[in-house]
């Protein structure tokens, strides 16, 4: 009997296998044609200049010479610093929120930094032009430069006009943080009472608590939320381009503008007409696309490694 | 290929989307620039002769992307096409009409000058090479008899995004200067020496605006409608000339007097001879083929620029661009009425 009725429903049961299935695969696929496409049309350009396209500053499209270097540079150290500044101000409300927050403040504020992702990105652009680079160039850089006299280091040399590598990395913060806080405070709210009610009956405090039973029970998942801020920043176009300066330079001052590889493609994608040009624009393209790929596989690995020596 | 055929795909679904909502005679793509004056003509000439036009500002490079392919009826582009772009065109002889005149003024932020501030050339070379760093240099001094220049540092803000302003720009520059011509060159997008790069004329106003001793290139009608500081420039007469509608007209006319009866219209008109010519000044132009597949939009599309050249030409000011020459109107006019052959 059981067989027949397994068997009256496998008719469907077997379109509905098949459908998900190719729902499934076609987002690989998908990847798999893009990444193609991507490195086909960036193949003319990588052919031409070779390692000198990874290593080389200079970018003329007046006489076709293209070296992404200080874009390559520009999107990692973008990306990194804001995620200095963002992880712990993300990690901070999260654990305040699940942990501290009385009930009536919870849900308010939690909406509030959730909110924060839906902003356009133009709008944090604009913002940027406006509110950001004036207070960064008018307080933040003299404060860092004169006051503090950091101003004779590397990190903060050179004239403060405002679009500069630091903009770019405390904007790109702002719209990170709500990805990385988020989902932390989902993970914390799902380390089990009986965690937290364990360190408190061996007498810790609720500070010693959160440090040495939620957070690590949780801390792969946090990682998870800091990677995912990661991506988000890697692949940030609009904002970046109206704070960062645009300039192909390598500069050790994060006073000095600079450029990413989005902006870059997003700058001159619609103008560019010489097939050595659209060319090189992919192949920048193509190299975000495996520094993402890379930095995502990293992640996972890392996810892995945390959570087996969790269960150990 | 796979990019072209992938842009081409999105812009026919947009132009299908927008096709079924009202039926569309004509469409073109191409210059941001003319856009709000192309628009104007668009919705004038509907109400006029019946004909719609759907017109994308996409830019000048994916307006003449889109003309070699064939997907759209016309281009527009600040920049003349290269001939290799020329020779790449599928659909034969590509012509250029001149549609109308824009400029290209140097907006600066200094408080304590009252008085506009005069350049040359020369200067304005050595500005944007970065061999001029100070406001109170001798160089800049001696065009400004009078005039108390702070000692504060210059910040160059240029365009970051390809665009047919820095083309201009920086056709001026190479007009001008020997050392551009050989360092940087012209083009939508050149290698900047020094400064700072903004998005759009917003993103160059924008900083310029904020930072005290910044100097930056906009188009004249985004400097005007938003009230910004523009400076005089010494043409090649040696005359200082503020960037009035008369002024670009004047370099047009003083360019086309000396043009040869055949001119294919692919001219720079920056640094123009004229006494009273504004130097960094340029021509929109409209890419037409020169035959076109089908008789019927050749005729409509014939049809149209004659109307912008005659009619269209009054309201260019209004919108801060300046009207072309009347010797210019006249020939152009001859070469709309020859489109109408078809193929």
């Amino acid at each position: 009997m059981a067989s027949t009725s397994l068997h009256g429903a496998s008719v469907g049961d077997r379109i509905f296998r098949l459908a998900t299935t190719a729902f499934a695969l076609s987002i690989p696929l998908l990847l798999v044609l893009l990444a193609i496409d991507v490195a086909a049309a960036a193949w003319p350009a990588l052919k031409t200049f070779g390692v000198a396209f990874l290593t080389s500053s200079r970018w003329d499209a007046v006489d076709g010479v293209f070296g992404a270097a200080p874009a390559i540079y520009g999107t990692i150290v973008s990306s990194v610093l804001a995620l200095l500044i963002a992880t712990p101000l993300a990690v901070g409300v999260a654990i305040f929120l699940s942990e501290f927050a009385p009930a009536w403040l919870r849900q308010p504020v939690a909406f509030l930094v959730d909110l924060l992702a839906a902003i356009p990105s133009v709008v944090y652009g604009l913002w940027g032009i406006f509110v950001l680079v004036p207070f960064l160039r008018e307080r933040v850089m003299p404060l860092l430069a004169d006051r503090l006299h950091l101003g004779g280091t590397p990190l903060f040399s050179g004239p403060a006009y405002g679009p500069s590598m630091l903009a770019a990395a405390v904007i790109l913060a702002i719209m990170v943080l709500p990805y990385i806080s988020s989902v932390t405070r989902e993970v914390l709210m799902a380390v089990p009472r009986s965690q937290r009610e364990a360190a408190l009956a061996l007498g810790a405090t609720r500070w010693e608590m959160i440090w040495g039973a939620v957070l690590p029970y949780a801390s792969s998942g946090v990682l998870g939320s800091i990677i995912l801020g990661l991506g988000r920043a890697l692949g940030e176009t609009m904002a970046v381009t109206m704070v960062i300066g645009n300039r192909h330079e390598i500069s050790s001052s994060l006073f000095a503008p600079g450029y990413t590889m989005a902006s870059l493609i997003a700058n001159e994608f619609s103008e560019a007409t010489n097939d050595l040009h659209l060319s090189a624009l992919m192949a920048v393209g193509a190299v975000l696309l495996a520094i993402t790929l890379v930095v995502n596989v990293l992640a996972r690995w890392l996810v892995w490694r945390v959570q087996r020596q969790g269960q150990a | 290929m796979r990019i072209r055929t992938l842009s081409v795909a999105l812009v026919l679904a947009a132009v299908a989307t927008t096709a079924s909502a009202q039926s569309v005679d004509l469409t073109g793509a191409g210059a941001t620039f003319p856009y709000p004056i192309y628009s104007k003509w668009f919705s004038d000439y509907a109400a006029k002769a019946r004909v719609r036009i759907n017109y994308q500002s996409i830019g000048s490079g994916g307006g003449i992307r889109q003309l070699s392919e064939e997907t759209v009826d016309f281009g527009a582009s600040d920049a003349p096409m290269s001939d290799a772009e020329l020779a790449k065109a599928k659909g034969g002889k590509v012509l250029h009409f001149p549609m109308v005149l824009g400029a290209v003024v140097l907006t600066y932020n200094l408080p304590d000058v009252q008085k506009t501030l005069k350049l040359s050339g020369a200067v304005l070379g050595e500005i944007f090479l970065g061999r001029i760093t100070k406001w109170n240099d001798p160089r800049i001094a001696a065009l400004n008899a009078g005039v108390n220049l702070p000692t504060k540092d210059i910040l160059v803000v240029h365009r970051s995004d390809g665009s047919g302003t820095s083309y201009i720009f920086t056709d001026y520059l190479t007009a001008v200067s020997p050392a551009w011509a050989g360092g940087p060159g012209k083009g939508k997008e050149v290698q900047w020496p020094v400064g700072l790069g903004g998005k759009g004329n917003e993103g160059v106003a924008g900083q310029v605006r904020q930072i005290a001793g910044a100097v930056g290139y906009v188009e004249l009608a985004y400097a005007r409608q938003n009230k910004l500081a523009y400076a005089e420039l010494q043409n090649a007469s040696g005359v200082f000339v503020a960037p009035t509608i008369e002024a670009i007209t004047e370099a047009a006319a003083s360019v086309a007097k000396k043009l040869e009866k055949d001119t294919d219209y692919r001219v720079s008109i920056v640094n123009a001879p004229g006494k009273k010519a504004y130097p960094i000044s340029s021509f929109t132009w409209l890419l037409v083929y020169e035959k076109m597949t089908d008789a019927g939009k050749a005729r409509k599309l014939a049809d149209f620029i004659k109307y912008a050249l005659k009619d269209g030409q009054k309201s260019a000011p209004t919108l801060d661009y300046a009207p072309l020459p009347g010797n210019v109107v006249k020939q152009l006019e001859q070469r709309a009425a020859a489109l109408t052959s078809g193929r």
